[in-house]
């Protein structure tokens, strides 16, 4: 038996989210949610807007608390962590390109405050001439020319740029899970394509478990080895293996309607598809 | 001396986005923790240290109303600096304290005339006191630059990516603003030893005169890494002293007073803050016209 291929990383187990609970504008955001993803598995998640994909990463990540049930990375149970202290297990980027950033610092603090994940502040110089080799290679692997503007601020950056070096920080210190939301989704079509390479490239190489939402169905399946849709709070479809191999954009759409009763509503999933 | 303070102002206000509105009670803690200590026969140096240690706790304080009780940035700010006044008066027991040689009290500056005896006394001052400023300006870059002091500056500039990194903003808050206030309690303490006195009153328009300084020093001098604006802030604190000295001798012949110097020095942020939103609003008319 491969130990490995069948170790649970994160696993989530009745998992509930209200918004504005017990109160005219209740959202029940996230309704008994159950999922377990192994360890290495990158998995893409889609869904109509509004879905909750969103709001479980927030979930996952310790930025929301959910209302009830459990949720384990790595076997160690973090429901009630606060969301730095989870920090260590998870990378993150955000749909935003300022998110996930300093912008008013530059590349090397940028790096430099993801390279010191986890591990205790002390009154040290954050950057020495070691890190500094250490961000050069991991820049240059890139390929983006982003090495030698180390002294740079980020916000002169542009929204690719610093998505680029957003997914660097996200992968420093081999996180246990990469939470990706829509991390494209504001980039023009040719650049938001090389991020999705280099994030493919990235969590190949680090063989990352990841977590990732898109709007393009297209990505869903064809990057990771799994796909999760999702609606009103619940996962309504699991794919992996031949099943998903096999789907194409227009089955997924009619598999979504034959289950739900209504029509797949994404304005932007059309659009991109 | 303001230099000191005005980096503590620039602390709290550009590093860490936090309005701190405590340097009005901190400034005069400073002075008050001095003065007393010294009135019990402690030397100068344990008294400053008093006052920086004490200026610490009434920022980690304002700190603490933030973090923990979530009161908003400027109202922590207020509420501090109205306990501190009235804590001022206790420590004080009176409302001003003069401190005098004749008294044996040695400040600083006494103790640095006996020791260079044969150096004129004002230039002792100011050689005494750009030294300090640029030794602290220096300090400050360095500790800016730390582990923690990158996490103080990330902190002011996107709270989520901090989280996301593990650092808790609560925690790089709190010793930011402890910093700050530290620093600006101690430019009260050397305030007094300045002036030879102590009031209870001579925080009033403190941190708006920081902010002056700050943001004087942005307009004349561009850059944007750490060593280049504390640069920015001790110029920018010495040319606004100068300023408000120019304007008081200058304004004594059109009935200008002392006391209208608060007046001036809030027109002057409020000049500087306001020219983008003006030049924005003109230049839209202007197009607007060209259009039309
Ligand atoms: N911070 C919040 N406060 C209140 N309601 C929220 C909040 N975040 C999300 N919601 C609600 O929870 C539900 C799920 O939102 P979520 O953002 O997770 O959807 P999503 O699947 O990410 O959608 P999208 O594709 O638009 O990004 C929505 O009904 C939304 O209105
Ligand atoms: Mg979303």
């Amino acid at each position: 038996m491969d130990n490995r291929e069948n170790k649970v990383m994160l696993q989530l187990e009745n998992v509930n989210k209200y918004f504005f609970r017990y109160t005219q504008d209740e959202q029940w955001a996230v309704r008994n949610l159950n999922l377990k993803i192994s360890e290495g598995q990158f998995v893409t998640v889609v869904g109509s807007n509004g879905a909750g994909k969103t709001t479980l990463l927030n979930l996952i990540s310790g930025s929301y608390l959910p209302d009830s049930g459990k949720i384990m990375i790595n076997g160690e149970d973090v429901t009630n962590l606060p969301a730095y202290r989870r920090a260590p297990y998870i990378g993150r980027v955000f749909q935003n390109t300022f998110q996930g950033t300093a912008p008013s610092l530059t590349i090397e603090e940028n790096l430099s405050l993801a390279y010191l994940k986890g591990k205790r502040k002390g009154l040290r110089p954050a950057i020495n001439d070691e890190v500094k080799k250490f961000f050069q290679e991991k820049l240059a692997d890139v390929g983006l020319g982003l090495e030698k503007r180390l002294r740079e601020r980020v916000g002169l950056l542009s929204g690719g740029q610093r998505q680029a070096l957003a997914l660097v920080m996200a992968t420093f210190g081999h996180p246990k899970i990469l939470l990706l939301d829509e991390h494209t989704a504001n980039l023009d079509p040719k650049t938001g394509e090389k991020i999705m390479e280099l994030t493919n490239k990235l969590i190949e190489e680090n063989t990352l478990t990841a977590l990732m939402v898109t709007h393009n169905l297209q990505s869903a399946l064809s990057f990771g080895d799994r796909t999760l849709m999702m609606d009103e709070g619940e996962i309504v479809l699991d794919l992996v293996g031949e099943e998903r191999k096999k789907m194409t954009i227009e089955e997924l759409l009619e598999r979504f309607s034959e289950l739900r009763h209504k029509k797949f509503t994404e304005d932007r999933a059309l659009l991109s598809s | 001396m303001f230099g000191i303070l005005a980096l503590g102002v620039f602390i709290t206000f550009r590093c860490l986005d936090f309005p701190d509105l405590t340097v009005d009670g901190s400034y005069p803690l400073g002075a008050a923790v001095f003065a007393v200590m010294i009135y019990h026969g402690f030397g100068a140096g344990w008294a400053m240290l008093a006052a920086f240690l004490a200026g610490a706790l009434a920022g980690a304080f304002t700190g603490f109303l933030h973090t923990f009780s979530r009161i908003p940035a400027l109202l922590s700010g207020i509420l501090t600096m109205t306990c501190l006044y009235s804590i001022n008066l206790r420590i004080m027991g009176r409302p001003n304290i003069s401190l005098s040689e004749n008294l044996g009290h040695r400040t600083i500056f006494v103790i640095l005339r006996d020791w260079f005896p044969e150096v004129p006394e004002a230039y002792l001052r100011l050689a005494f006191l750009l030294v300090l400023i640029v030794g602290i300006k220096l300090l400050l870059d360095f500790f800016l630059g730390t582990e923690i002091g990158l996490s103080i500056r990330a902190t002011g500039d996107n709270e989520t990516l901090v989280e996301s990194q593990g650092v808790n903003p609560d925690s790089m808050k709190l010793i930011g603003v402890s910093v700050s206030n530290a620093l600006v309690a101690f430019s009260g303490a050397m305030f007094a030893q300045h002036q030879g006195f102590v009031d209870v009153n001579m925080g009033i328009g403190m941190v708006v005169s920081g902010l002056a300084s700050v943001i004087v020093g942005e307009v004349l001098m561009r850059g944007k890494t750490i060593f280049v604006m504390t640069l920015q802030v001790i110029v920018g604190s010495i040319v606004y002293r100068l300023a408000t000295a120019v304007a008081l001798n200058w304004g004594y012949n059109i009935g200008f007073k002392p006391y209208d110097l608060k007046l001036f020095t809030g027109l002057i942020v409020i000049i500087i803050l306001s020219y983008p939103a003006v030049q924005e609003r003109f230049s839209r008319r202007a197009r607007t016209k060209q259009n039309g």
